[in-house]
Protein backbone atom coordinates (compact mmCIF):
# COMPACT_ATOMS: atom_id res chain seq x y z
CA UNK A 1 0.00 0.00 0.00
CA UNK A 2 1.13 3.30 -1.36
CA UNK A 3 -0.59 6.85 0.21
CA UNK A 4 0.64 9.86 -1.06
CA UNK A 5 -1.14 13.22 1.02
CA UNK A 6 0.12 16.43 -0.82
CA UNK A 7 2.72 15.52 -2.09
CA UNK A 8 4.39 18.29 -3.72
CA UNK A 9 8.22 18.97 -4.99
CA UNK A 10 9.79 22.19 -6.79
CA UNK A 11 13.30 22.19 -8.24
CA UNK A 12 14.42 25.97 -7.99
CA UNK A 13 11.16 27.41 -9.03
CA UNK A 14 9.85 24.23 -11.37
CA UNK A 15 6.70 22.80 -9.49
CA UNK A 16 7.33 19.02 -10.59
CA UNK A 17 4.71 17.28 -8.24
CA UNK A 18 1.72 19.54 -7.26
CA UNK A 19 -0.56 18.33 -3.96
CA UNK A 20 -0.87 14.73 -5.25
CA UNK A 21 -3.04 12.63 -2.72
CA UNK A 22 -3.73 9.27 -4.09
CA UNK A 23 -3.47 5.30 -2.37
CA UNK A 24 -2.31 2.29 -4.31
CA UNK A 25 -4.04 -0.59 -3.06
CA UNK A 26 -2.63 -4.10 -2.55
CA UNK A 27 -3.89 -6.59 -4.54
CA UNK A 28 -4.36 -4.97 -8.18
CA UNK A 29 -2.77 -3.89 -10.61
CA UNK A 30 -2.22 0.49 -10.06
CA UNK A 31 -1.66 1.79 -13.27
CA UNK A 32 0.27 5.43 -13.08
CA UNK A 33 -0.73 7.05 -16.18
CA UNK A 34 0.53 10.51 -17.54
CA UNK A 35 1.80 12.41 -20.63
CA UNK A 36 6.32 12.58 -20.52
CA UNK A 37 7.25 15.02 -18.06
CA UNK A 38 4.35 15.34 -16.21
CA UNK A 39 5.75 14.18 -12.67
CA UNK A 40 5.68 10.55 -12.61
CA UNK A 41 9.59 9.58 -12.14
CA UNK A 42 9.81 12.29 -9.59
CA UNK A 43 6.49 10.81 -7.53
CA UNK A 44 8.43 7.31 -7.41
CA UNK A 45 11.81 8.82 -6.62
CA UNK A 46 9.41 11.14 -3.66
CA UNK A 47 8.34 7.61 -2.39
CA UNK A 48 11.49 5.81 -1.70
CA UNK A 49 12.89 8.57 -0.53
CA UNK A 50 15.61 9.68 -3.12
CA UNK A 51 14.17 13.29 -3.14
CA UNK A 52 12.70 15.05 -0.16
CA UNK A 53 9.14 16.44 -0.94
CA UNK A 54 8.91 20.19 -0.34
CA UNK A 55 5.56 19.45 1.23
CA UNK A 56 3.42 16.74 1.91
CA UNK A 57 3.96 13.31 3.15
CA UNK A 58 4.59 9.45 1.36
CA UNK A 59 4.41 6.67 3.24
CA UNK A 60 4.80 2.68 1.46
CA UNK A 61 3.27 0.10 4.07
CA UNK A 62 2.17 2.88 6.61
CA UNK A 63 6.02 3.90 6.88
CA UNK A 64 8.03 6.73 5.08
CA UNK A 65 10.58 4.41 3.22
CA UNK A 66 13.19 5.82 4.71
CA UNK A 67 11.86 4.61 8.09
CA UNK A 68 11.58 0.79 7.01
CA UNK A 69 14.20 -1.45 8.59
CA UNK A 70 14.38 -4.50 5.86
CA UNK A 71 13.07 -1.41 2.74
CA UNK A 72 14.19 -4.53 -0.33
CA UNK A 73 11.34 -6.65 1.62
CA UNK A 74 8.46 -3.81 1.61
CA UNK A 75 9.29 -2.42 -1.66
CA UNK A 76 11.17 -3.59 -4.76
CA UNK A 77 11.16 -0.51 -7.44
CA UNK A 78 12.54 0.15 -11.22
CA UNK A 79 13.23 3.40 -11.86
CA UNK A 80 13.63 4.69 -15.30
CA UNK A 81 16.75 6.37 -15.14
CA UNK A 82 19.48 3.38 -14.95
CA UNK A 83 20.58 2.55 -11.90
CA UNK A 84 23.39 0.37 -12.37
CA UNK A 85 27.23 0.74 -12.44
CA UNK A 86 28.32 0.21 -15.97
CA UNK A 87 31.27 -1.51 -15.73
CA UNK A 88 30.05 -4.11 -13.19
CA UNK A 89 28.10 -7.82 -14.35
CA UNK A 90 24.45 -8.63 -13.91
CA UNK A 91 25.13 -10.92 -11.42
CA UNK A 92 27.24 -8.82 -9.20
CA UNK A 93 25.06 -6.01 -9.41
CA UNK A 94 22.44 -8.01 -8.17
CA UNK A 95 24.65 -9.52 -5.46
CA UNK A 96 26.08 -6.50 -4.05
CA UNK A 97 22.07 -5.09 -3.41
CA UNK A 98 21.29 -8.60 -1.79
CA UNK A 99 24.21 -8.17 0.54
CA UNK A 100 22.83 -5.24 2.04
CA UNK A 101 19.67 -7.41 3.29
CA UNK A 102 21.73 -10.08 3.60
CA UNK A 103 19.67 -12.35 0.77
CA UNK A 104 21.10 -15.45 -0.24
CA UNK A 105 23.47 -15.31 -3.40
CA UNK A 106 20.75 -18.44 -4.06
CA UNK A 107 17.96 -15.87 -4.75
CA UNK A 108 19.95 -13.71 -6.79
CA UNK A 109 20.61 -16.87 -9.70
CA UNK A 110 17.13 -17.56 -9.28
CA UNK A 111 15.94 -14.45 -10.36
CA UNK A 112 18.62 -14.25 -12.95
CA UNK A 113 16.70 -17.07 -14.31
CA UNK A 114 13.32 -15.38 -13.65
CA UNK A 115 13.97 -12.27 -15.76
CA UNK A 116 16.05 -14.51 -18.71
CA UNK A 117 19.47 -12.94 -18.22
CA UNK A 118 21.51 -16.05 -17.39
CA UNK A 119 23.35 -15.90 -20.35
CA UNK A 120 24.77 -12.89 -20.05
CA UNK A 121 24.74 -12.58 -16.18
CA UNK A 122 28.82 -12.16 -16.06
CA UNK A 123 28.58 -9.83 -18.49
CA UNK A 124 29.13 -6.27 -17.82
CA UNK A 125 25.76 -3.93 -17.31
CA UNK A 126 27.27 -1.35 -19.71
CA UNK A 127 27.16 -3.86 -22.38
CA UNK A 128 23.24 -4.67 -21.84
CA UNK A 129 20.62 -3.46 -24.83
CA UNK A 130 17.69 -1.01 -22.78
CA UNK A 131 15.93 -4.80 -23.04
CA UNK A 132 18.29 -6.42 -20.93
CA UNK A 133 18.89 -3.43 -18.34
CA UNK A 134 14.98 -3.29 -18.28
CA UNK A 135 15.07 -7.16 -17.50
CA UNK A 136 18.10 -6.48 -14.90
CA UNK A 137 16.22 -3.83 -13.01
CA UNK A 138 13.24 -6.13 -12.72
CA UNK A 139 15.16 -8.96 -10.95
CA UNK A 140 16.62 -6.46 -9.01
CA UNK A 141 12.80 -5.05 -8.17
CA UNK A 142 12.07 -8.82 -7.42
CA UNK A 143 14.85 -9.29 -5.02
CA UNK A 144 13.66 -8.73 -2.00
CA UNK A 145 9.95 -10.56 -2.43
CA UNK A 146 8.56 -7.55 -1.33
CA UNK A 147 5.21 -6.58 -0.47
CA UNK A 148 5.18 -3.45 -3.24
CA UNK A 149 6.28 -3.65 -6.24
CA UNK A 150 6.64 -0.30 -8.34
CA UNK A 151 8.12 -0.20 -12.19
CA UNK A 152 8.31 3.42 -13.86
CA UNK A 153 8.39 2.70 -17.31
CA UNK A 154 8.99 -1.22 -17.51
CA UNK A 155 8.23 -1.63 -21.06
CA UNK A 156 10.43 0.97 -22.42
CA UNK A 157 12.47 -0.98 -24.91
CA UNK A 158 11.43 -4.41 -24.13
CA UNK A 159 10.31 -6.57 -27.67
CA UNK A 160 6.83 -8.11 -27.82
CA UNK A 161 7.59 -10.87 -26.39
CA UNK A 162 9.36 -9.11 -22.96
CA UNK A 163 6.22 -6.56 -22.96
CA UNK A 164 3.40 -10.11 -22.73
CA UNK A 165 6.16 -11.20 -19.83
CA UNK A 166 5.87 -8.21 -18.45
CA UNK A 167 1.93 -8.38 -17.92
CA UNK A 168 1.67 -11.62 -17.05
CA UNK A 169 4.32 -11.01 -14.23
CA UNK A 170 2.75 -7.29 -13.15
CA UNK A 171 -0.99 -9.47 -12.83
CA UNK A 172 0.52 -12.57 -11.01
CA UNK A 173 2.33 -10.02 -8.07
CA UNK A 174 -1.22 -8.27 -7.77
CA UNK A 175 -2.67 -11.67 -7.61
CA UNK A 176 -0.03 -12.93 -4.74
CA UNK A 177 -1.91 -9.44 -2.71
CA UNK A 178 0.94 -7.53 -3.49
CA UNK A 179 0.52 -4.20 -4.43
CA UNK A 180 1.46 -3.01 -8.05
CA UNK A 181 2.08 0.49 -9.26
CA UNK A 182 3.14 0.71 -12.83
CA UNK A 183 4.16 3.87 -14.72
CA UNK A 184 3.48 4.07 -18.21
CA UNK A 185 2.78 7.43 -20.67
CA UNK A 186 0.97 4.40 -23.22
CA UNK A 187 -2.61 4.51 -22.40
CA UNK A 188 -3.52 0.98 -24.70
CA UNK A 189 -0.96 -0.56 -21.94
CA UNK A 190 -2.29 0.41 -19.08
CA UNK A 191 -5.65 -0.80 -20.50
CA UNK A 192 -4.31 -3.96 -21.18
CA UNK A 193 -2.22 -4.64 -17.80
CA UNK A 194 -3.78 -2.29 -15.36
CA UNK A 195 -6.87 -2.53 -12.80
CA UNK A 196 -6.97 0.78 -11.61
CA UNK A 197 -5.74 4.10 -13.14
CA UNK A 198 -3.96 7.17 -11.14
CA UNK A 199 -3.63 9.87 -14.02
CA UNK A 200 -1.97 13.16 -13.80
CA UNK A 201 -0.66 16.02 -16.08
CA UNK A 202 1.42 18.60 -14.87
CA UNK A 203 2.60 16.95 -11.56
CA UNK A 204 -1.35 17.54 -10.65
CA UNK A 205 -3.66 14.77 -10.41
CA UNK A 206 -6.30 14.49 -13.50
CA UNK A 207 -8.04 10.92 -12.30
CA UNK A 208 -8.20 8.70 -9.71
CA UNK A 209 -10.48 5.90 -11.37
CA UNK A 210 -11.02 1.92 -12.01
CA UNK A 211 -9.93 1.42 -15.74
CA UNK A 212 -13.20 -0.35 -16.50
CA UNK A 213 -15.05 3.54 -15.49
CA UNK A 214 -12.17 5.35 -17.30
CA UNK A 215 -13.05 3.25 -20.71
CA UNK A 216 -16.54 3.80 -20.21
CA UNK A 217 -16.33 7.42 -19.96
CA UNK A 218 -13.52 7.52 -22.94
CA UNK A 219 -15.78 5.39 -25.41
CA UNK A 220 -18.72 7.88 -24.94
CA UNK A 221 -21.34 5.32 -25.59
CA UNK A 222 -20.84 4.67 -29.54
CA UNK A 223 -21.71 1.58 -30.73
CA UNK A 224 -21.50 0.64 -34.35
CA UNK A 225 -23.75 -1.28 -35.98
CA UNK A 226 -23.56 -2.85 -39.59
CA UNK A 227 -26.75 -4.12 -41.28
CA UNK A 228 -28.15 -4.41 -44.73
CA UNK A 229 -31.11 -3.01 -43.89
CA UNK A 230 -29.01 -0.03 -41.93
CA UNK A 231 -31.80 2.81 -43.01
CA UNK A 232 -34.92 0.48 -41.69
CA UNK A 233 -33.05 -0.34 -38.37
CA UNK A 234 -32.01 3.66 -38.36
CA UNK A 235 -35.40 4.55 -38.77
CA UNK A 236 -35.79 2.65 -35.41
CA UNK A 237 -33.74 3.06 -33.10
CA UNK A 238 -33.91 7.18 -33.66
CA UNK A 239 -35.68 9.14 -30.70
CA UNK A 240 -35.22 11.48 -28.09
CA UNK A 241 -31.69 11.19 -26.51
CA UNK A 242 -30.32 8.79 -29.12
CA UNK A 243 -28.44 10.08 -32.47
CA UNK A 244 -27.79 7.88 -35.24
CA UNK A 245 -25.00 8.84 -37.85
CA UNK A 246 -25.00 6.92 -41.37
CA UNK A 247 -20.99 6.62 -41.78
CA UNK A 248 -21.09 4.71 -44.90
CA UNK A 249 -24.06 3.23 -46.72
CA UNK A 250 -24.42 0.07 -44.45
CA UNK A 251 -22.89 1.22 -41.13
CA UNK A 252 -24.41 3.62 -38.64
CA UNK A 253 -22.87 5.20 -35.18
CA UNK A 254 -25.33 4.89 -32.79
CA UNK A 255 -24.97 6.87 -29.19
CA UNK A 256 -27.29 7.53 -26.22
CA UNK A 257 -27.77 3.64 -26.79
CA UNK A 258 -26.08 0.48 -25.67
CA UNK A 259 -25.33 -2.32 -27.61
CA UNK A 260 -27.76 -4.83 -25.79
CA UNK A 261 -30.70 -2.37 -26.61
CA UNK A 262 -29.69 -2.03 -30.31
CA UNK A 263 -29.42 -5.73 -30.45
CA UNK A 264 -33.19 -6.06 -28.93
CA UNK A 265 -34.50 -3.67 -30.92
CA UNK A 266 -33.06 -4.66 -34.45
CA UNK A 267 -34.22 -8.57 -33.54
CA UNK A 268 -38.07 -7.29 -32.52
CA UNK A 269 -37.58 -5.81 -35.66
CA UNK A 270 -36.97 -8.51 -37.26
CA UNK A 271 -33.23 -7.08 -38.73
CA UNK A 272 -30.66 -8.71 -39.44
CA UNK A 273 -27.08 -7.33 -37.96
CA UNK A 274 -23.31 -8.06 -39.17
CA UNK A 275 -21.40 -6.09 -36.74
CA UNK A 276 -22.34 -5.14 -33.30
CA UNK A 277 -19.44 -2.98 -31.66
CA UNK A 278 -19.27 -0.69 -28.96
CA UNK A 279 -16.53 1.68 -29.89
CA UNK A 280 -13.31 1.14 -27.52
CA UNK A 281 -10.92 2.17 -30.01
CA UNK A 282 -10.33 6.02 -28.69
CA UNK A 283 -9.35 5.40 -25.34
CA UNK A 284 -5.16 6.57 -26.68
CA UNK A 285 -7.17 9.69 -27.78
CA UNK A 286 -9.66 10.15 -24.58
CA UNK A 287 -6.19 10.18 -22.78
CA UNK A 288 -5.02 12.82 -24.76
CA UNK A 289 -8.25 15.21 -24.45
CA UNK A 290 -8.10 14.46 -20.34
CA UNK A 291 -4.01 15.86 -20.51
CA UNK A 292 -4.00 17.69 -23.57
CA UNK A 293 -3.49 21.16 -21.68
CA UNK A 294 -1.14 19.57 -19.64
CA UNK A 295 1.31 18.21 -21.86
CA UNK A 296 4.66 19.57 -20.72
CA UNK A 297 6.35 19.58 -24.00
CA UNK A 298 4.01 20.50 -27.00
CA UNK A 299 5.58 20.20 -30.65
CA UNK A 300 5.86 23.11 -32.89
CA UNK A 301 2.40 22.82 -34.57
CA UNK A 302 0.72 22.02 -31.28
CA UNK A 303 2.09 24.79 -29.53
CA UNK A 304 1.07 27.10 -32.13
CA UNK A 305 -2.34 25.92 -32.53
CA UNK B 1 2.05 -19.46 -19.95
CA UNK B 2 0.33 -19.49 -16.45
CA UNK B 3 0.19 -15.89 -14.66
CA UNK B 4 1.11 -17.17 -11.50
CA UNK B 5 4.63 -19.20 -12.84
CA UNK B 6 6.42 -16.22 -13.92
CA UNK B 7 6.40 -14.57 -10.47
CA UNK B 8 9.76 -15.32 -8.10
CA UNK B 9 9.22 -17.58 -5.06
CA UNK B 10 8.64 -16.47 -1.88
CA UNK B 11 11.96 -15.49 0.01
CA UNK B 12 12.54 -18.00 2.76
CA UNK B 13 13.83 -15.90 5.45
CA UNK B 14 13.88 -12.15 5.05
CA UNK B 15 16.93 -9.95 6.77
CA UNK B 16 16.98 -6.22 8.13
CA UNK B 17 20.08 -3.54 6.44
CA UNK B 18 23.14 -3.59 8.96
CA UNK B 19 25.99 -1.91 8.93
CA UNK B 20 28.22 -4.88 8.23
CA UNK B 21 25.51 -6.64 5.41
CA UNK B 22 26.53 -3.04 4.04
CA UNK B 23 30.12 -3.20 4.32
CA UNK B 24 29.61 -6.65 2.77
CA UNK B 25 27.90 -5.31 -0.10
CA UNK B 26 30.97 -2.54 -0.41
CA UNK B 27 33.41 -4.99 -0.70
CA UNK B 28 31.73 -6.83 -3.21
CA UNK B 29 30.83 -3.69 -5.13
CA UNK B 30 34.56 -2.79 -4.45
CA UNK B 31 36.20 -5.83 -6.18
CA UNK B 32 33.69 -6.38 -8.97
CA UNK B 33 34.71 -3.06 -11.05
CA UNK B 34 37.13 -3.50 -13.62
CA UNK B 35 39.34 -0.34 -12.89
CA UNK B 36 39.22 -0.40 -9.07
CA UNK B 37 41.40 -3.39 -9.31
CA UNK B 38 43.78 -1.41 -11.81
CA UNK B 39 43.94 1.45 -9.75
CA UNK B 40 44.76 -1.02 -6.74
CA UNK B 41 47.03 -3.01 -8.86
CA UNK B 42 49.04 0.25 -10.15
CA UNK B 43 49.21 1.21 -6.58
CA UNK B 44 50.61 -1.71 -5.53
CA UNK B 45 53.20 -2.46 -8.02
CA UNK B 46 54.27 0.90 -8.32
CA UNK B 47 55.21 1.80 -4.81
CA UNK B 48 57.90 -1.37 -4.93
CA UNK B 49 58.37 -1.16 -8.65
CA UNK B 50 59.20 2.68 -8.65
CA UNK B 51 60.70 2.46 -5.10
CA UNK B 52 63.70 -0.05 -6.43
CA UNK B 53 64.18 1.15 -9.65
CA UNK B 54 64.85 4.63 -7.87
CA UNK B 55 67.12 3.15 -5.73
CA UNK B 56 68.91 1.74 -8.32
CA UNK B 57 69.48 4.43 -10.16
CA UNK B 58 71.22 5.88 -6.93
CA UNK B 59 73.33 3.22 -6.20
CA UNK B 60 74.79 3.40 -10.26
CA UNK B 61 75.27 7.37 -9.62
CA UNK B 62 76.63 6.75 -6.04
CA UNK B 63 80.48 7.05 -7.74
CA UNK B 64 80.30 10.21 -8.89
CA UNK B 65 78.07 11.74 -6.42
CA UNK B 66 80.39 14.61 -4.65
CA UNK B 67 80.57 14.22 -0.72
CA UNK B 68 77.58 16.95 -0.15
CA UNK B 69 75.17 15.09 -1.81
CA UNK B 70 76.38 11.82 0.15
CA UNK B 71 75.75 13.56 3.15
CA UNK B 72 72.42 14.72 2.38
CA UNK B 73 71.25 11.68 0.91
CA UNK B 74 68.74 9.26 3.27
CA UNK B 75 68.64 5.79 1.41
CA UNK B 76 64.45 6.09 2.62
CA UNK B 77 64.28 8.81 0.16
CA UNK B 78 64.64 7.03 -3.40
CA UNK B 79 62.90 3.71 -1.45
CA UNK B 80 59.09 5.61 -0.85
CA UNK B 81 59.43 7.12 -4.34
CA UNK B 82 56.44 5.22 -5.20
CA UNK B 83 54.66 6.96 -2.87
CA UNK B 84 54.18 9.56 -4.68
CA UNK B 85 52.45 7.90 -7.75
CA UNK B 86 50.48 5.23 -5.51
CA UNK B 87 48.96 8.44 -3.70
CA UNK B 88 47.75 10.05 -7.33
CA UNK B 89 46.22 6.22 -8.10
CA UNK B 90 44.54 5.96 -4.55
CA UNK B 91 42.83 9.40 -4.45
CA UNK B 92 41.82 8.48 -7.29
CA UNK B 93 40.75 5.97 -6.98
CA UNK B 94 38.66 7.08 -3.35
CA UNK B 95 37.07 9.92 -5.52
CA UNK B 96 35.50 7.40 -8.25
CA UNK B 97 34.36 5.19 -5.75
CA UNK B 98 31.43 7.37 -5.00
CA UNK B 99 31.30 9.53 -8.24
CA UNK B 100 31.32 6.39 -10.43
CA UNK B 101 27.84 5.67 -8.30
CA UNK B 102 26.51 8.90 -9.41
CA UNK B 103 27.64 9.12 -13.18
CA UNK B 104 26.45 5.48 -13.67
CA UNK B 105 23.39 6.27 -11.96
CA UNK B 106 24.18 3.27 -9.20
CA UNK B 107 23.93 5.76 -6.76
CA UNK B 108 19.78 5.15 -6.64
CA UNK B 109 20.18 1.29 -6.87
CA UNK B 110 21.87 1.96 -3.54
CA UNK B 111 20.51 4.32 -1.51
CA UNK B 112 16.89 2.46 -2.73
CA UNK B 113 18.49 -0.93 -0.52
CA UNK B 114 19.95 1.44 2.23
CA UNK B 115 18.04 4.36 2.27
CA UNK B 116 19.40 5.56 5.51
CA UNK B 117 22.45 6.61 3.25
CA UNK B 118 24.86 6.90 5.92
CA UNK B 119 26.13 3.51 6.22
CA UNK B 120 26.73 3.52 2.27
CA UNK B 121 29.39 6.26 2.74
CA UNK B 122 31.02 4.51 6.17
CA UNK B 123 31.10 1.29 4.84
CA UNK B 124 32.98 2.46 1.78
CA UNK B 125 35.60 4.11 3.91
CA UNK B 126 35.63 1.25 6.15
CA UNK B 127 36.35 -0.88 2.89
CA UNK B 128 38.14 1.24 0.74
CA UNK B 129 40.37 2.47 3.62
CA UNK B 130 40.99 -1.53 5.01
CA UNK B 131 42.04 -2.63 1.42
CA UNK B 132 44.46 0.22 0.86
CA UNK B 133 46.31 -0.73 4.37
CA UNK B 134 46.11 -4.31 3.85
CA UNK B 135 47.93 -3.88 0.37
CA UNK B 136 50.17 -1.24 1.13
CA UNK B 137 51.60 -1.94 4.49
CA UNK B 138 53.16 -5.44 2.84
CA UNK B 139 53.94 -3.01 -0.59
CA UNK B 140 55.89 -1.03 1.05
CA UNK B 141 57.96 -3.14 3.25
CA UNK B 142 58.95 -5.26 -0.19
CA UNK B 143 59.55 -1.97 -1.67
CA UNK B 144 61.96 -1.42 1.68
CA UNK B 145 63.74 -4.53 1.49
CA UNK B 146 64.07 -4.34 -2.74
CA UNK B 147 65.46 -1.26 -2.35
CA UNK B 148 67.78 -1.55 0.63
CA UNK B 149 69.27 -4.75 -0.81
CA UNK B 150 69.98 -2.41 -3.71
CA UNK B 151 71.26 -0.15 -1.82
CA UNK B 152 73.19 -2.49 0.14
CA UNK B 153 75.93 -2.84 -3.22
CA UNK B 154 77.12 0.29 -1.95
CA UNK B 155 77.23 -0.47 1.63
CA UNK B 156 74.63 2.84 1.98
CA UNK B 157 71.49 0.65 2.97
CA UNK B 158 70.00 1.70 6.14
CA UNK B 159 68.25 -1.11 8.78
CA UNK B 160 64.80 -1.29 9.46
CA UNK B 161 65.67 -0.95 13.20
CA UNK B 162 67.82 2.24 12.42
CA UNK B 163 65.95 5.44 14.15
CA UNK B 164 63.12 6.72 11.97
CA UNK B 165 63.12 4.00 9.42
CA UNK B 166 60.03 1.68 10.71
CA UNK B 167 57.86 4.86 11.49
CA UNK B 168 58.42 5.91 7.96
CA UNK B 169 58.19 3.11 6.20
CA UNK B 170 54.67 1.61 8.25
CA UNK B 171 53.80 5.40 8.06
CA UNK B 172 53.69 5.54 4.36
CA UNK B 173 51.25 3.07 4.13
CA UNK B 174 49.57 4.66 6.45
CA UNK B 175 49.44 7.95 4.54
CA UNK B 176 48.14 6.62 1.65
CA UNK B 177 45.27 5.12 3.08
CA UNK B 178 44.30 8.43 4.70
CA UNK B 179 44.85 10.38 1.00
CA UNK B 180 42.59 7.36 -0.48
CA UNK B 181 39.81 8.39 2.32
CA UNK B 182 40.62 11.84 1.78
CA UNK B 183 39.78 11.74 -2.30
CA UNK B 184 36.28 9.48 -1.25
CA UNK B 185 35.24 12.39 1.20
CA UNK B 186 35.96 15.07 -1.60
CA UNK B 187 34.35 12.48 -4.25
CA UNK B 188 30.80 12.39 -2.11
CA UNK B 189 30.98 16.28 -1.52
CA UNK B 190 31.67 16.97 -5.58
CA UNK B 191 29.47 13.63 -6.69
CA UNK B 192 31.39 14.34 -9.74
CA UNK B 193 34.33 12.46 -11.07
CA UNK B 194 35.96 15.43 -13.49
CA UNK B 195 35.34 17.75 -10.47
CA UNK B 196 36.18 15.21 -7.70
CA UNK B 197 39.19 14.55 -9.19
CA UNK B 198 40.28 18.53 -10.22
CA UNK B 199 39.90 19.24 -6.49
CA UNK B 200 41.95 16.47 -5.27
CA UNK B 201 44.54 17.25 -7.20
CA UNK B 202 44.19 21.05 -6.60
CA UNK B 203 44.30 20.97 -2.93
CA UNK B 204 47.10 18.10 -3.09
CA UNK B 205 49.25 18.87 -5.50
CA UNK B 206 48.20 22.53 -7.25
CA UNK B 207 48.38 24.53 -3.86
CA UNK B 208 51.60 23.50 -2.29
CA UNK B 209 53.69 25.15 -5.27
CA UNK B 210 51.04 28.30 -5.14
CA UNK B 211 51.76 28.83 -1.88
CA UNK B 212 55.24 30.41 -3.21
CA UNK B 213 53.67 33.47 -4.31
CA UNK B 214 53.16 34.46 -0.50
CA UNK B 215 55.86 36.26 1.30
CA UNK B 216 58.60 33.73 2.58
CA UNK B 217 57.53 34.16 6.05
CA UNK B 218 53.61 33.54 5.64
CA UNK B 219 54.58 30.39 3.16
CA UNK B 220 57.01 28.89 5.93
CA UNK B 221 54.26 29.29 8.48
CA UNK B 222 51.64 28.04 6.23
CA UNK B 223 52.84 25.30 4.12
CA UNK B 224 53.38 22.86 6.64
CA UNK B 225 49.66 22.43 7.53
CA UNK B 226 48.48 21.40 3.81
CA UNK B 227 47.40 18.07 3.73
CA UNK B 228 50.09 16.80 1.68
CA UNK B 229 53.07 18.73 3.42
CA UNK B 230 50.88 17.35 6.94
CA UNK B 231 50.95 13.34 5.82
CA UNK B 232 54.49 13.32 4.17
CA UNK B 233 55.85 14.41 7.73
CA UNK B 234 54.94 10.58 9.09
CA UNK B 235 57.69 9.65 5.94
CA UNK B 236 60.14 12.15 6.61
CA UNK B 237 63.57 11.37 8.29
CA UNK B 238 65.34 14.69 8.23
CA UNK B 239 64.59 17.90 10.55
CA UNK B 240 63.03 20.73 7.76
CA UNK B 241 60.20 22.89 7.96
CA UNK B 242 57.70 20.43 8.60
CA UNK B 243 55.53 19.09 11.98
CA UNK B 244 56.56 16.25 13.39
CA UNK B 245 55.36 13.11 11.84
CA UNK B 246 52.69 11.97 14.36
CA UNK B 247 51.21 15.45 14.57
CA UNK B 248 51.16 15.62 10.78
CA UNK B 249 49.68 12.40 9.87
CA UNK B 250 47.14 13.30 12.81
CA UNK B 251 46.27 16.70 10.78
CA UNK B 252 46.04 15.20 7.50
CA UNK B 253 43.51 12.53 9.14
CA UNK B 254 41.91 15.25 10.65
CA UNK B 255 41.22 17.30 6.68
CA UNK B 256 40.44 13.11 5.69
CA UNK B 257 37.47 13.50 8.62
CA UNK B 258 36.26 16.86 8.34
CA UNK B 259 36.24 16.10 4.23
CA UNK B 260 34.03 13.04 4.86
CA UNK B 261 32.05 14.51 7.49
CA UNK B 262 30.98 17.27 5.48
CA UNK B 263 29.96 14.68 2.90
CA UNK B 264 28.26 12.64 5.43
CA UNK B 265 25.87 16.23 6.12
CA UNK B 266 25.33 16.51 2.55
CA UNK B 267 25.02 13.00 1.79
CA UNK B 268 21.68 12.69 4.15
CA UNK B 269 20.21 16.30 2.63
CA UNK B 270 20.66 16.29 -1.22
CA UNK B 271 18.22 14.82 -3.46
CA UNK B 272 19.76 11.92 -5.19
Amino acid sequence: MIEAHGLTKDYGDKRAVDGLSFTVEPGIVTGFLGPNGSGKSTTMRLILGLDRPTAGTVTVNGKRYRDHAAPLHEVGALLEARSVHTGRSAANHLRALAQTHGIPRKRVDELIDLVGLHEVARKRAGTFSLGMGQRLGIAAALLGDPQTVMLDEPVNGLDPEGIHWIRYLLKGLAAEGRTVFVSSHLMSEMALTADHLIVVGRGKLIADTSVDDFVQQASGNVVRVRSPQADELRRLLEGPGVTVVAVEPGLLEVSGLGAPLIGEAAAGGGIVLHELMPQQASLEEAFMDLTRDDVEFKTGAEAAA
Amino acid sequence: MSAVAVTPPPLASKGRVTQARVIVSEWTKLWSVRSTRWSLFVAFTFSIGIGALACFFVARHWPHMDPRERARFHPLEPNLAGVQLAQLALGVLGVLIITAEYSTGMIRASFTAVPKRLPVLWAKAVVFGGVTLALMVPAVLLAFVAGQSILSGRHIQVAFSAPHVARAVIGAALYLTVVGLFGLGLGAIVRNTAGGIALFAGIMFVIPPLMNVLPTSWNDAASPYLPLAAGEAIMSTTAGNHLSPWVGLALLCGYAAAALAIAAVLLVRRDT
